[in-house]
């Protein structure tokens, strides 16, 4: 029995996936960034802006 | 807990934990963190491809091992961290404790379904089904429906701190159930499968397979801390962005 | 009379006065005895032998169907508001409501067993069994509903989010519900399912009434 085929689609499906799953959380980090940065730019300070972020 | 009350006790507990104070320390973190984890994944793939002899049980099918049995402690693992995070949340009112446990279901939910996905492929040529209601996965399917109730329910929320105390519930709720459910599950299976020819938990290990599961254990556990940070990072940041949006048409708004 | 009989005798009475929803309920319990036949076939070895399965099926959908209401109409007109000042803590609340709720649908279920058993095929043995493990498992399933119907009282789409929370955490009444109407393991599944309601019964009000605070805040 080949197991080769099993232990590629395993491997290949984690990679994958974890791939995926780190550029999800990646992409979410880089969302919320832009829209601080959006909103920093329109000159909308934090209440609390005195301490350092 | 606010800054005020922070100072009241400054110990090191109180300087981690305040969301501030959390990027602050976290955004150093993250970098090296990233690179110790792909650096310990490209040893652990050495071990499990070049390093490790076939198991005398399973012959060459133990190298999917090297990636089921970590994602599958992890799925509790994650668990274990949300069920903390949740008694955070409920009885000390840990200001980054909802964060966390917010950042950890859809990280856990991954985890049990990758165990659940190498579980199906070990088992078809094992058993010769992609799927066998044994003890085992069908808890772990169980316990990937619980992420998912979970995740559903922060995501129905709008107020996402109301949000952290139902989930911290639903939680502790789940916690208390799931040993209640491997037992329930387990009886069900010795009722409907008259005594099994394989055993369809994991073969005893030798000693030789060690090396390269706990360095993939590591290696898991790492990518696990990683993208905890940064999603704890990413919802301290996106809530201070509510915030400031919301002053912000506040003020136009007049 | 007790605040607790009180609360008790109100929700049967406003569930009696609006009319019809235990009957709903009951009607729903039976036509799944009615449809499953229409998909697996008449078959009656195989209806019979599935037959303890279908039962628990029928009475947990019916269970969450209802759930909804536990809280939805209190929160709509304020009484929860009311419920949370009360002069009895909102445990002892939550408690008569599961009481109240329990005699609402699952008493009625249980009494519509026999028109089930008829229609799947099964025996006396089989049926009295039914009823008794119904009896057994029906009060977790109410008061896992309870806390769903707590934990989401706040939301206003919530919909299926409480079946679906609670759906993995009754999956061991399930089993044991079933296995306390099957010929092997009858016994054991019968304390194991008594247990289950009866902690269960005892810590959900508390569970509940925690969630309802955090929904209110």
């Amino acid at each position: 029995m080949d197991h080769a085929v099993y232990i590629a689609w395993a491997y290949a499906g984690a990679a994958v996936f974890i791939a995926g799953l780190s550029g999800w959380v990646v992409w979410q980090a880089r969302r919320v960034a832009g829209r601080l940065k959006a909103l920093e730019d329109r000159g909308v300070r934090r209440r609390s802006a005195g301490s350092a972020p | 807990m606010t800054a005020a009350a922070a100072a009241r006790k400054p110990n090191w507990f109180s300087r981690l934990a305040h969301p501030g104070r959390f990027l602050a320390w976290s955004r150093p973190v993250v970098a090296p963190l990233a690179a110790l984890t792909a650096i310990v994944f490209a040893v652990g793939l050495w071990f499990a491809f070049f390093n490790s002899p076939e198991d005398y049980q399973m012959g060459d099918m133990v190298r999917v091992m090297y990636i089921h049995v970590p994602n599958a402690w992890l799925s509790q693992f994650v668990y274990a961290t949300m069920t903390a995070a949740a008694l955070g949340t409920l009885v000390w009112r840990h200001p980054l404790a909802d964060v966390a446990g917010k950042a950890a279901a859809p990280l856990g939910a991954a985890f049990t379904a990758l165990a659940l996905y190498t579980g199906a492929l070990w088992g078809r040529p094992t058993w010769g089904t992609f799927w066998e209601w044994d003890g085992r996965m069908t808890s772990t399917l169980v316990l990937l429906l619980i992420y998912l109730g979970i995740i559903a329910l922060w995501r129905a929320f709008d107020d996402q701190l109301r949000a952290g105390r139902i989930v911290a519930i639903v939680t502790l709720v789940g916690a208390l159930n799931i040993p209640v459910i491997k037992f329930s599950v387990d009886w069900w299976n010795t009722l409907h499968q008259p005594a099994s020819v394989f055993t369809a938990e994991g073969p005893k290990l030798a000693p030789s397979i060690l090396t390269p599961l706990m360095v993939m254990m590591a290696a898991f556990t790492l990518l696990f801390a990683t993208l905890q940070i940064v999603s704890m990072r990413t919802e301290i940041l996106r809530r201070r962005a509510e915030t400031m949006a919301r002053q912000a048409a506040a003020g136009e708004g007049g | 009379m007790t605040a607790f009989r009180a609360l008790i005798l109100r929700d049967l009475k406003l569930s009696l006065r609006v009319g019809g929803e235990a009957l709903t309920l009951v009607l729903f319990f039976v036509m799944i005895g009615v449809i499953v036949p229409f998909a697996i076939g008449p078959d009656k070895a195989l209806l019979a032998r599935l037959a303890p399965g279908i039962v628990w099926i029928a009475a947990f959908l019916s269970m969450l169907l209802g759930l909804d209401r536990l809280f939805r109409a209190d929160d709509e007109d304020g009484s929860l508001l009311l419920f949370r000042h009360a002069a009895i803590p909102l445990e002892a609340i939550v408690a008569a409501k599961v009481i109240a709720h329990w005699l609402l649908t699952a008493l009625p279920l249980i009494v519509a067993t026999p028109v089930l058993a008829i229609l799947l095929a099964m025996d006396w043995d089989g049926w009295w069994r039914a009823v008794l493990s119904l009896l057994l498992g029906t009060p977790a399933l109410v008061a896992f509903g309870a806390l769903g119907a707590a934990l989401t009282v706040s939301l206003r789409r919530g919909g299926l989010l409480a079946p679906v929370l609670i759906l993995p955490l009754c999956i061991p009444v399930l089993i044991f519900g079933v296995g306390a109407i099957g010929a092997v393991g009858a016994g054991p599944a019968m304390l194991f399912l008594a247990a289950i309601s009866l902690v269960v019964a005892a810590f959900a009000p508390f569970a509940a009434a925690l969630a309802l605070r955090a929904a209110a805040d």
